[in-house]
């Protein structure tokens, strides 16, 4: 085979070691059986570097205590710590305010705060919401939820077999009951990158408020939400080499300020009588009880990790490895990709004629290779190219040009197991 | 931890290339439809009981190797059994992949332990259990049975993203 990419590769190596970066990560030197991990399911989790567990450790060791509640020291490092966390998430999506931030345990309970914050207050019976078939369920049944108990209408914006977004359709969506628009950012299942800036300036004109799912895209491309000019936008951290149980939501501050709030209890209040309780000002308002401190404070630690690369810098080589990806998968016979829109991040669905994904999934199980199987959460975008499932690989910045080679091999494997 | 042996072993490969026992059946006695949501899984297994005998079985579907292997083996091993033998099967094939049955043990199971390794695929245990859920259902009348509907007695793992 002529490998066209060859050269490219070790020229984004010349700024991008990523040898060097693969000795951050200690879960990758594990082994499967008797073979190398090859962990390629970066889009439902990614790994943890040494820095953020670091980070964690000495949290634990000398800060931990609960915040904002005591006078003593501890208190006060630790509610330090974690208003510092809530300003590099600030700083990393360029919010105006760090009081726009607020943080939930995740990507769905971010999108849960506004359905219930904003939606159950606004959106009434005949009122419409727009969704899109790339959604995934976390951005789907919320507002199927609301839509039900007020009677509000979901509208769904199609794709092509591309496994891109339908423009014309969404625009003549819009009407004057439309309400809401629920976009996600990059498709999970398939890795298409959405043209959000125009689709929320022209949700904009229409003077409709906008809810971007930013769980694939956080992780690999430079986020503006001021430039974006959205109304929320909702990712986890553990998609971004930051712990499980964390996730933010930049909401604007004018809009934040009239929502009601999603969980009542400590923390969350100015002041508590049986005859009136009043909300404390916003960020607080919205984050009732203790939260995650050890997870907000690894989240700024991941944030803090992924500038030390250069988020541009962590885009160009993912861009090289789905090239390279790409490329090789074409050249296997029986191999159809799922989503080959122009915009992409590093995901490769696939599907092997004649073979089940989940058979897939755990042939490559077997030789170390760690893809996901099935329907993504996203079981319209499955319904849209007629397959119940599919095998995915999502690439990290830690993934080699080796690895996807294995992957390969490993995808020729499985089709000789079958012959 | 995994195995070093892979799942699909020979016998596992062939039966799913070429399932014995596959297409329907005119006339059955019972029969039943099984679904595994979570893969799209769906299986129809009819069959003909006389004198408390199968004495014809046969299924169809879409499935994955793992479960049409499975349903394969299944539709082999009981045909000729009675309906007490052939729940006895059931329970100990059950057992076997949920890790509740070591196959070292004395058991009814024959060439079927081969399925014994799925038990450390917990993702995996619905796919070679769906047909012997749908057998079961079929015998005990009931049409349709799903992994996963509350009732499922065979509650075994869940897929999430
Ligand atoms: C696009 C997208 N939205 C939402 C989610 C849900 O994220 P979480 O499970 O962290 O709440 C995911 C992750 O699976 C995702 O990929």
């Amino acid at each position: 085979m002529v490998n066209v990419y060859a050269s490219i590769i070790p020229e984004a190596n010349a700024v991008f070691d990523v040898e060097k970066i693969r000795t951050d990560f200690p879960i990758l030197d594990i082994s499967v059986g008797d073979k190398p991990l090859v962990y390629l399911d970066n889009a439902a989790s990614s790994q943890m570097p040494r820095q953020v567990m670091d980070q964690l450790i000495h949290y634990q060791t000398t800060q931990h205590a609960n915040i904002n509640r005591a006078v003593h020291y501890l208190s006060e490092v630790a509610t330090m710590e974690y208003e510092k966390a809530r300003r590099k998430v600030q700083q990393f999506v360029n919010a105006r305010e760090d009081r726009e931030i607020i943080f939930t345990s995740g990507t769905t309970d971010s999108i849960n705060l506004v359905m219930h914050g904003y939606g159950r207050k606004f959106i009434k019976a005949g009122d419409e919401i727009i969704l899109t078939t790339l959604e995934h369920h976390s951005n789907i049944v919320p507002w199927q939820m609301l839509a039900e108990e007020k009677g509000a209408i979901i509208r769904v914006v199609p794709i092509n077999d591309a496994g891109e977004l339908d423009i014309e359709t969404y625009e003549k969506l819009f009407n004057e009951r439309t309400k809401f628009v629920g976009l996600i950012h990059v498709s999970n299942a398939l890795g298409t990158i959405n043209p959000i800036k125009s689709l929320i300036s022209f949700a904009r004109q229409h003077d409709v408020p906008v809810l971007i799912d930013g769980a694939q895209a956080a992780p690999h491309m430079a986020i503006d939400v001021q430039d974006l000019d959205c109304d929320f936008y909702v990712f986890s951290a553990h998609k971004l080499c930051g712990p499980t149980g964390i996730g933010m939501l930049y909401g604007k501050s004018s809009l934040l300020e009239t929502m009601q709030p999603f969980k009542g209890g400590g923390d969350m209040i100015a002041s508590v009588t049986f005859e009136k309780t009043t909300y404390a000002a916003i960020p607080h308002k919205f984050e009732a009880g203790t939260p995650p401190i050890a997870g907000a404070i690894g989240f700024g630690a991941a944030i803090d990790y992924l500038n030390s690369i250069g988020i541009e810098h962590i885009a160009a080589y993912e861009h090289e490895l789905l090239n390279y990806a790409t490329h090789c998968m074409m050249e296997i016979k029986g191999a159809k990709i799922i989503g080959t829109a122009a915009h992409k991040t590093a995901v490769l669905s696939f599907t092997l004629d004649g073979i089940h994904p989940h058979d897939i999934g755990t042939i490559l199980n077997e030789d170390g290779i760690a893809v996901r199987t099935g329907h993504h959460c996203a079981q319209p975008v499955m319904e849209h190219f007629k397959v119940p499932a599919t095998s995915r690989a999502s690439f990290a910045f830690y993934n080699t040009k080796s690895e996807v080679e294995a992957l390969i091999a490993g995808i020729r494997n499985v089709q000789k197991v079958f012959l | 931890m995994m195995n070093s042996k892979s799942l699909y072993q020979e016998v596992i490969l062939d039966h799913n290339r070429k399932p014995r026992n596959y297409g329907t059946l005119d006339n059955p006695s019972h029969h039943a439809t099984g679904h595994n949501p979570l893969c799209g899984d769906r299986l129809d297994i009819a069959l003909h009981m006389q004198d408390d005998q199968i004495n014809h079985i046969a299924f169809h579907g879409e499935s994955c190797a793992i479960c049409k292997a499975s349903a394969s083996m299944m539709t082999a091993a009981v045909k000729g059994k009675t309906r007490a033998d052939t729940e006895i099967l059931i329970q100990e094939f059950r057992d076997m992949a949920t890790g509740k049955l070591d196959p070292a043990q004395p058991n009814h199971l024959g060439r079927l332990t081969v399925f014994s390794g799925i038990r450390d695929l917990p993702t995996r245990v619905k796919c070679a259990i769906l047909p012997w859920h749908t057998l079961h259902a079929a015998l005990n009348a009931l049409t349709s049975v799903s992994t996963e509907t509350d009732d499922d007695p065979m509650q075994a793992a869940s897929v999430n993203d």
